[in-house]
């Protein structure tokens, strides 16, 4: 940005400031860089997501779109305007009502709507989501956001606020780090940056699939001023191959000579910040010879096809298999059989925040401040790529600005990193919508067939399904996958005769790596779809048929594995009364519409927690410090889900001290132990399980130092144990205590990997320790002229195992259904087209129904205080459910999601139920 | 690169008589074209044009001014035939994209999906342009967008307002606009009526399409064949009308087919809500 430099004068939060600035500098950028008030996010530069929202005059603006010299003289206000001493009511409501999750998209939802109160104190739900509309959250599926708002100004019984010992768990205490995130001072990875870091440019490939060779470096560095240094493959110190599963890396921080995808880093530019925003792109030195590509797992598996990687023939990454029973003569005894195809669509990940964060030396160690979902792993692949130790590679975790499976991927910090080190000097990089877009993984596109047969009585009698994965240039997740689906594909229902196969497929397509499910969401679209269909075969009712076949304690999975703590069957018969009145609601309103036409739809799901069939350990660490602070080491990094409050929930009980002692610690490899990665629903199971352990062994030594038994009641008066049991009292003097090894007075480390076995050569085996299941009614209107689709409610039972803190276990359902939505109706990446937030559509804030929650509790006997994950479960029934309203509501039958207008009303068409 | 912001319209006419300028209103255009990008252009930035502010009345024509937001358009008193840009006002990304960005970019814009152009198509709308050296020309909107992100606008040329003649006010007016999401829409189509009755006979018709052809489009033979049937007979006529005028493409958000069903749909929806409007249908004011 140039133009010359101005002295602007205006006044911000009632300050009155005067800054020098490019006059068309963007309001957002002097806001952040310049007046220092990083609470202001951005996530597009286009005036598409809304996440800088501020008011100019009173009115609300995206300041990404604001030009600086336009707001000379004028009153701007931020989200750090918005508490004075004290949090707003609007901040508190958002808090209570649990309205911030990863809290990236929170400051401009907070400006907005408190722009709405100040004219309209009371506003309604219609009026909270035009208001709101402009706005994108990724995490909230927006309903405790519209209830925040709408109730900001209502009276609030005065609640204690103190939970008591041992009643942690079951509670919704408002988030731990909630504050920082509706005042803006949450610290994510493009709000910190030293001063005097240098800027990183990343040159990516323009092309699918190219050679280059760069041309005179030296030239170029001395042509452009400010600019330090040029950095390719060939500076890297160490070995240029990371990927998240070591057997299979393959993937280059820098390409070698050869790209094999668009927005492929292929060099880093390096230089002093002014000069990096100077430059123009295109002065880069490089050469491209385009070559041929594909893009489609149908190319990619023609013979004879130009292979992606050499050594992976016909373009197969790996491939997954169960097979259990005799499938042909389970399929040929069936009453009726269904067959059928689905085509799912790439998915983007579409987080608010775009990968940002920066790297710097420190002594002998290099240290990188960026998000991520898994710091470890971050740390390994990073030191790895640059040649060092991992443990002279630390990790820091900032705030992660939700994640979704795309941050568990290292981005941006093998090249922040090999700048740091071959400059000496802090390098910063914030990646574009355009580059987070283009570079990043995405859910994987599928093509699925299966064919399904149920006996006269509704007995699933064998099912087949075979699934291509586009899995993209590099492996990132694919083999996960492949391998997930199939264990999965059958969904929570006794399938006697099964084969499942699942292909993670090379193409020059973006990466396909983790999103929120692993392929079950795409599978299950196809197992459930198929399954309305079989019931309408058997003029079966469409909830009951599910039933017949649900799984329950004692069944075994179509890996063989034996479950228990089985809860499928109890949320779809929690959902049966919403079922049947739905159905009559819609019964009768299609009696007197024909253009509108009502439809419902169930579906169901069942998720195994952890990885698959692989060990998957945490590690967590609680301490009482000599100074009387509990310190929870709370590695399992929070990337809106809630796992700080969780964690801390769970160890808080297990260790019998009250909530409100503990202090957190965050993921920094440097001072916390690994609680592996966020990531395949796993932390609340599986660190939960490590914490509470930690818990109780804490706890544990403590009576022992005090000679007590497990009756006793510890607490913390300052820096004095206090432990009653009966009528003794014991006082312990923490400060008067020696540091144990990890400085603590007491302290306890602990760990948990859940106990499952490999799959054999027909995937028979345990894969995973604990399921978690659901099942979801979708009641939506279809207009049978336009082929849109308007929801109009989803019911949504869920069973978490126990709800260590329902209104956390809530936005994830509500959040997941979101996603869901934008799955069935309206995600649909375009490689080379899609690269913004206004093509590329995910659900705003009214797409998203009214949702009923109902936490269903059936104990899992692994999991702690018999919790089940459900991050991604909740995703998974919402396609389906919504594929099988259209078809109940239209006749349309969805062969490819998403289920846009125009594919809907091809349906209608096809089905001939056109008005 | 060159930044400029005159206090006076003619400063900034010769400006543009010296070279080249991307000119800044609501920035709501020009700052996701820049991305993420360096500046290269010199910009001339109107947002300190006392001159191109508001909406003015004359006795003949309702001026708006080139910098006018399509908050104010929602929040000024209008007549009935204003509903539909009101409407579409309403459409415009969001109420962040509402307050900032001016209903005369929107249509220097040239976007096939403008949501500004089917209204004022259908308001016979004509854009001023002045310029150093010729003065003020008015040309017609369906002469001024010329394709997809091209202008009729000369070198030198600012556009300094829209009018709106008088003999295009009369009636009543709707606009629906599809697409895949609730809010933050690019549209699949857009529909834009106007109708005068006498009674319940059509006497005056005026229907615009937006992004199902390179520029939206009057669909000129459909208001020919509405002027003087009733109201009851929209559906059959808009159902029988070939809509030859568009030429829609097959893209991300909807296929050519698609669209083709669609703005059938849609204009019959747009006259009917038009026809059958009362006061009971609240527009934003």
């Amino acid at each position: 940005m140039s133009g010359g430099s101005i002295s602007l004068s205006f006044e911000v939060n009632g300050r009155p400031i005067v800054v020098e600035t490019a006059p068309v500098q963007r309001l957002s950028a002097l806001l952040r860089d310049k007046v220092g008030l990083t609470g202001t996010k951005v996530g597009c530069d286009a005036g598409d997501c809304g996440a800088c929202s501020v008011l100019v005059d009173g009115e609300v603006v995206c300041a990404c779109l604001v030009p600086a010299s336009d707001v000379a003289g004028r009153r701007v206000r931020t989200v750090e305007g918005l508490s004075n001493g004290r949090l707003s009511a609007l901040q508190q409501s958002f808090l209570r009502h649990g309205a911030a999750q990863c809290g990236i998209c929170t400051p401009g939802l907070l400006v907005t709507a408190s722009a709405l109160l100040d004219e309209n104190p009371a506003p309604s739900e219609a009026e909270v989501q035009d208001a709101l509309g402009g706005v994108l959250c990724r995490c909230t599926g927006y309903r405790k956001i519209v209830q925040a708002v709408m109730n900001a100004n209502r009276p609030v019984a005065v609640e204690s606020g103190t939970i008591a010992p041992r009643a942690a768990v079951g509670a919704s205490p408002i988030r731990l780090d909630g504050e920082r995130k509706v005042t803006g001072r949450e610290i994510f990875g493009a709000d910190e940056r030293p001063s005097d870091a240098l800027s990183v440019l990343v040159v990516r490939s323009p092309f699918w699939h190219a050679t280059f060779e760069i041309g005179d470096r030296e030239a170029f560095i001395a042509a452009h001023p400010g600019i330090v240094g040029v950095f390719t493959a060939a500076d890297i110190p160490g070995e240029n191959r990371f990927g998240v599963i070591p057997p299979f890396a393959d993937q280059p921080a820098l390409a070698e000579g050869r790209a094999r995808f668009r927005g492929e880093a292929v060099a880093l530019i390096a230089g002093e910040r002014d000069a990096i925003e100077a430059l123009d792109p295109a002065s880069f030195p490089i050469a491209w010879t385009e070559l041929p590509y594909c893009l489609t797992t149908e190319e990619a598996r023609t013979p004879g096809a130009k292979l992606v990687h050499e050594g992976r023939p016909d373009n197969i990454l790996t491939q997954g298999l169960v097979e259990s029973g005799v499938p042909e003569a389970g399929l040929a005894r069936a009453k009726a059989i269904v067959e059928g195809s689905m085509e799912t669509s790439y998915v983007e990940h579409a987080y608010i925040e775009p990968e940002a964060g920066y790297a710097m030396v420190d002594g002998d160690t290099l240290v990188i401040k960026a998000c991520t979902q898994a710091p470890f792993m971050d740390r390994d692949d990073t030191a790895k790529v640059l040649g060092l130790p991992p443990e002279k590679v630390r990790i820091v975790p900032l705030a992660t600005g939700g994640g979704f499976g795309s941050k568990l991927d290292v981005s941006l910090q093998p090249l922040i990193g090999l700048v740091a080190l071959k400059t000496g000097r802090p390098a910063a990089l914030v990646y574009s919508r355009g580059d987070s877009m283009r570079s990043t993984t995405k859910r994987h596109p599928a093509r699925m067939q299966a064919r399904i047969g149920a006996d006269a009585q509704g007995r699933i009698t064998g099912m087949i399904f075979e699934g291509d994965f586009n899995t993209g240039a590099y492996a990132s997740w694919g083999p996960t996958v492949a391998n997930r689906v199939p264990v999965h594909a059958s969904g929570p229902y006794r399938t006697p005769n099964y084969r499942a196969v699942g292909r993670a497929i090379h193409t020059n397509g973006p990466i396909s790596g983790a999103f929120r499910g692993f392929g079950v969401p795409q599978a299950t679209i196809m197992q459930e779809t198929l399954y309305d269909r079989l019931a309408g075969k058997l003029g079966m009712d469409r909830l009951e048929f599910r039933l017949v076949n649900a799984l329950s304690d004692g069944d075994r999975t179509t890996c063989g594995q034996e479950l228990h703590g089985v809860g499928i069957r109890q949320c779809l018969e929690q959902l049966r009364p919403h079922w049947e009145r739905a159905l009559a609601d819609a019964e009768s309103f299609n009696k007197e519409s024909f253009k509108t036409r009502r439809g419902i739809g169930v579906a169901s799901c069942w998720y195994g927690c952890g990885n698959t069939a692989l060990p998957n350990p945490s590690t967590i660490r609680v301490g009482i410090s000599r100074d009387g602070a509990v310190v929870l080491h709370q590695g399992a990094v929070d990337i809106g889900q809630g796992s700080n409050t969780v964690i801390a929930q769970i160890c808080a009980d297990a260790s019998g001290l009250p909530l409100s002692a503990f202090t957190l610690l965050g993921g920094d490899t440097g001072i916390t132990p690994d609680a592996g990665k966020t990531s395949a629903s796993r932390q609340t199971f599986i660190s939960g399980k490590a914490a509470e352990k930690a818990g109780r062994a804490l706890r544990e030594t403590i009576l022992r130092f005090a000679n007590v038994s497990d009756a006793a009641e510890i607490s913390l008066e300052g820096t004095v144990l206090v432990i009653r049991e009966g009528q003794a009292v014991r006082h312990v003097s923490l400060d008067n205590l020696p540091a144990d090894a990890h400085g603590y007075a007491f302290s306890a480390e602990e760990t948990y990997d859940p106990p499952t076995t490999a799959l054999d050569g027909k995937g028979q085996g345990k894969p995973y320790a604990v399921y978690g299941y659901g099942a979801q009614i979708v009641e939506l209107e279809v207009d049978m002229r336009l082929g849109t689709v308007r929801l109009l409610k989803i019911t949504a039972a869920h069973d978490v195992g126990r709800a260590i803190n329902p209104i956390l276990a809530e936005g994830q359902i509500e959040g997941g259904i979101a996603q869901g939505i934008g799955l069935a109706l309206m995600e649909e990446y375009v490689p080379g087209r899609t690269e913004n937030l206004h093509d590329y559509l995910i659900p705003t804030i009214g797409d998203v129904p009214p949702i009923e929650t109902i936490l269903v509790e059936v104990p899992d006997p692994e999991g702690p205080f018999g919790a089940k994950g459900l991050g991604e479960h909740v995703l998974i029934p919402t396609a389906p459910a919504i594929l099988n309203a259209i078809r109940h509501a239209s006749g349309a039958e969805i062969e490819k999601v998403p289920a846009t207008p125009s594919r809907v009303l091809a349906a209608i068409q096809a089905a001939g139920r056109k008005p | 690169m060159d930044y400029a912001r005159p206090t006076e319209l003619e400063e900034a006419l010769l400006l543009l008589k010296q070279k080249p300028w991307t000119v800044l209103a609501g920035g709501t255009d020009f700052y996701p074209a820049l991305g993420a990008g360096p500046l290269k252009q010199d910009v001339l930035d109107i947002n300190g044009l006392p001159e191109l502010a508001g909406i003015t009345e004359t006795d003949d024509h309702v001026v708006i001014g080139a910098r006018t937001s399509w908050t104010e358009i929602m929040r000024h008193p209008l007549p009935p035939a204003f509903d539909m840009l009101k409407q579409a006002a309403r459409e415009v990304g969001s109420i962040q994209i509402q307050n900032r960005g001016t209903v005369a970019g929107n249509l220097c814009n040239a976007s096939p999906a403008a949501d500004g152009m089917p209204p004022l198509l259908a308001l016979d709308a004509r854009v001023e342009l002045r310029s150093a050296d010729e003065g003020q020309r008015l040309v017609r909107l369906s002469e001024f967008v010329l394709g997809n992100r091209k202008t009729a606008l000369r070198p030198g040329e600012l556009v300094t307002a829209v009018h709106v003649p008088r003999h295009a006010t009369a009636g009543r007016s709707s606009f629906v606009k599809l697409g895949a999401r609730r809010y933050l829409i690019i549209s699949i189509a857009m529909a834009a009526a106007r109708i005068a009755l006498e009674g319940e006979r059509i006497v005056e018709a005026a229907v615009a399409v937006g992004s199902c052809s390179a520029v939206a489009q009057r669909i000129e033979g459909l208001e020919q064949a509405l002027i003087g049937r009733y109201i009851s007979n929209i559906s059959e006529l808009v159902v029988d009308y070939p809509l030859s005028e568009l030429s829609p493409i097959d893209d991300v958000r909807g296929s050519a087919e698609y669209r083709r069903l669609g703005a059938r749909e849609i204009v019959e929806r747009a006259l009917l809500q038009a026809a059958f409007t009362d006061a009971e249908r609240g527009v934003a004011a």
